[in-house]
């Protein structure tokens, strides 16, 4: 009879291992980086990891329930450009009006300096969350298959996001985005905290990147108490056997519109960081693909399984930074810049193809089959 | 009398495939109101219009005819982009007669490869094509610089493509031929029952004793087969091969077979449904471009009409145990 800690580090052993393995490759990348191990270094991997970390999370919730979101890219984007126009930060506010065609519609004014922005943010968020709200209703109420009814959806936001952004530009809001995309100093002396940051106790906190903190954040205040609710074992429990979840008395539903309502919202904190990091909205329609590939990539590296029903978001997250210090890597190593698509593509053919050694180990060829 | 009562209650495969036919006559209808009233002319209704919607539709066709073999199995093949791109650009650089037949072997080598990975080594056919679409990539860079490559198509290549017989488009033809080939191995073959049965329950089918591994390795190799034979075709359209010549395609054929009345999940679905869903897609395209409709309402609409035609026809059952 096996130890509970045993059974713990059985079941999440494709979640250790990818911990491992980050640690492993970025340590390494540290050693060999002429600055390594300083803030700065930190900062900038930060910045750059943290849009397909929040993308990959958003795609582990459909995959926990064995479905898969074609369109986290595509909601990631529109809500990158939403950004673009809410968090401008000017000072006398931003109006906000509709054109379509002929038809004008003013809908107020966002009153301009913090509070603006923390409003412009809150609806931000609150349209990653509808538009996810809206991939659940069409799965659970359309009965369509996820992946289909996503590829449609995702279109549709594209759409939305080329509407509002027919070319790339806007504005954030300057000390947003230094705040954002710098260490934790940075933004106590932006907001006038903490002496300016400058406070004993502080100095050994102030050097975390923000991004590696507002990731932790979400991860433990949003994820975290969301899995241990009975909508988010609900929602393992579907990726394993939706008819037994059903006929266990799982509300089924709810914990599908849910799920997609979590998602939408990590993609939309993606899309708001991409804004507040390129200062700007851009419906980039091959980026936003990339970003959906991407994060199924991430999520299987970081050791949730696409049957559904195994794994997590926090996995994800390091599936996501073992991804792009993959490709800090590079840099460093100065590998002909053509070369490099071609090691991405082999290390990740190579990651998803070791997981099937478990192929070699199977007596009963049945088993296969799943 | 017994068709006109056939088409009141049409089966279960056929019920989509009507009302996609419906759709697509209601689209012509509504595109030609918008071209007369608006330029007084009625291009739609054209012959000649039309042949040269279809052309452009004969490469999506093509693409869309192998995606099917490969979600009847309930696999998928995200692969396609780089697949395509990959023939296209091996073709013209090598160029001469073994220009097309290298530029088939590159699809059908790396459909194999995809086949081989999902068979074998039970690695989610999501994944491991997503893989190998990277590698493809990967490889096309290295090849060409990152730049699209000098070399152009071949004269067959441009002819195949572009070239008219009798006043048809010969892209139609190989596109009737694909068309042929994968009716006959579905409704003729032994190996097409045996890609309904896997798609229905992969593990009855290998306890039936269905060799399931060289049935998938099998569509996936004609999958990838026709990706190169549409990056060959579109090589010769547009005279030379490019850099994303192929992200144009896996999205919109996926949509095409599921438009069609197939099922994302495998095991059902009927190939004149792939064909009409086609049909659809390029014709609402065409529609949209003549309304001057721009890129972001063409999104939107677009994803609009794959989510109603779902609604009406693709809905899932409702999970009671």
């Amino acid at each position: 009879m096996p130890s509970n800690l045993v059974i713990r580090l059985r079941q999440n052993f494709p979640f250790l291992t990818a911990l491992a393995l980050f640690c492993v490759v970025y340590f390494l990348y540290h050693l060999v980086h002429p600055r390594g191990f300083s803030s700065a270094v930190l900062v900038q991997n930060g910045d750059e990891v943290f849009t397909l970390a929040m993308v990959a999370m958003a795609q582990t919730v459909p995959v926990l329930m064995a479905g898969l979101d074609l369109s986290v890219g595509a909601l990631m984007t529109m809500v990158d450009c939403f950004a673009s126009y809410l968090l401008s930060g000017a000072a006398e506010g931003t109006p906000l009006s509709l054109h379509l065609g002929g038809l004008h519609l003013a809908l107020g004014t966002l009153p301009g300096g913090l509070t603006g922005i923390a409003l412009g943010i809150v609806i931000c968020l609150a349209i990653g969350a509808l538009a996810g709200l809206l991939n659940g209703i069409v799965v659970v109420y359309g009965r369509i298959q996820p992946i289909i009814a996503t590829l449609a959806t995702g279109a549709i936001y594209i759409g939305i996001a080329l509407f509002l952004r027919p070319q790339p530009g806007g504005k954030i809001d300057d000390d947003l985005n230094w705040a954002m995309t710098n260490s934790l100093g940075e933004i106590a002396s932006t907001v006038h905290i903490f002496d300016d940051g400058a406070a004993p106790w502080f100095a050994s906190f102030a050097w975390i990147p923000t991004s590696f903190v507002l990731l932790a954040l979400i991860a433990l205040v949003v994820w975290v108490p969301f899995r241990r609710s009975v909508t988010g074992r609900t929602i393992y429990a579907i990726g394993s056997a939706e008819g037994a979840a059903y006929m266990s008395g799982l509300d089924i539903n709810r914990a599908k519109l849910a799920a997609f309502t979590l998602g939408g919202f990590f993609a939309a904190c993606g899309g708001l960081f991409l804004a507040i990091q390129t200062s700007s909205g851009n419906a980039d329609i091959p980026q936003a693909g990339a970003y959906t590939l991407n994060s199924i990539a991430s999520v299987v590296i970081g050791g949730t399984s696409l049957l559904g029903g195994a794994g997590g978001a926090i996995g994800s997250i390091f599936g996501a930074l073992i991804l792009r210090v993959i490709s800090f890597f590079f840099r460093i190593f100065d590998i002909a810049p053509l070369l490099q698509p071609l090691f991405e593509g082999i290390i990740l053919l190579a990651a998803v193809s070791i997981g099937a050694l478990r192929v070699l180990r199977v007596k009963n060829t049945l088993e296969l089959f799943r | 009398m017994t068709a006109i009562s056939a088409l009141l209650t049409p089966s279960r495969d056929d019920r989509p495939i009507l009302i996609a036919a419906l759709f697509i006559v209601a689209i012509l209808i509504a595109g030609t109101a918008y071209t007369w009233e608006r330029f007084g002319s009625v291009p739609l209704l054209s012959p000649n219009y039309l042949l040269q919607q279809l052309q452009i539709g004969a490469f999506l066709g093509i693409v869309a005819a192998g995606m099917m073999l490969v979600i009847l199995i309930s696999q998928i093949d995200l692969s396609t982009p780089w697949t395509l791109t990959a023939a296209a650009m091996m073709a013209t650089s090598v160029g001469g007669a073994w220009a097309i037949p290298i530029g088939l072997a590159v699809g059908l080598i790396v459909g194999t490869v995809n086949g081989l990975g999902v068979a074998y080594l039970r690695v989610p056919s999501m994944i491991f094509t997503l893989g190998v679409n990277a590698v493809m990539r990967g490889l096309m860079v290295a090849h060409t610089g990152g730049y699209a490559p000098d070399t152009t198509a071949t004269g067959l290549m441009r002819t195949l493509a572009s070239g008219h017989t009798f006043g048809i488009p010969n892209a139609l033809f190989v596109w009737l031929a694909v068309s042929l080939i994968v009716v006959i191995i579905l409704q003729r073959m032994a190996l097409g029952r045996y890609i309904y049965a896997i798609g229905n329950k992969e593990a009855a089918a290998y306890l039936a004793g269905v060799n399931t591994r060289s049935v998938t390795v099998i569509c996936f190799a004609l999958c990838g087969l026709t990706a190169g034979l549409a990056g060959v075709l579109l090589a010769g359209y547009s005279q030379k091969a490019y850099q994303g010549m192929g992200d144009a395609y896996l999205l919109p054929s996926i949509a095409a077979v599921v438009i069609g009345g197939t099922n994302i999940l495998g095991g059902r679905g009927r190939y004149l449904g792939t064909l009409v869903g086609v049909i659809l897609i390029v014709l609402l395209n065409s529609v949209l471009s003549i309304m001057e409709m721009p890129e972001a309402g063409r999104q939107v609409i677009y994803g609009g009409v794959i989510i109603l035609m779902l609604l009406v026809y693709g809905r899932g059952e409702r999970v009671t145990s």
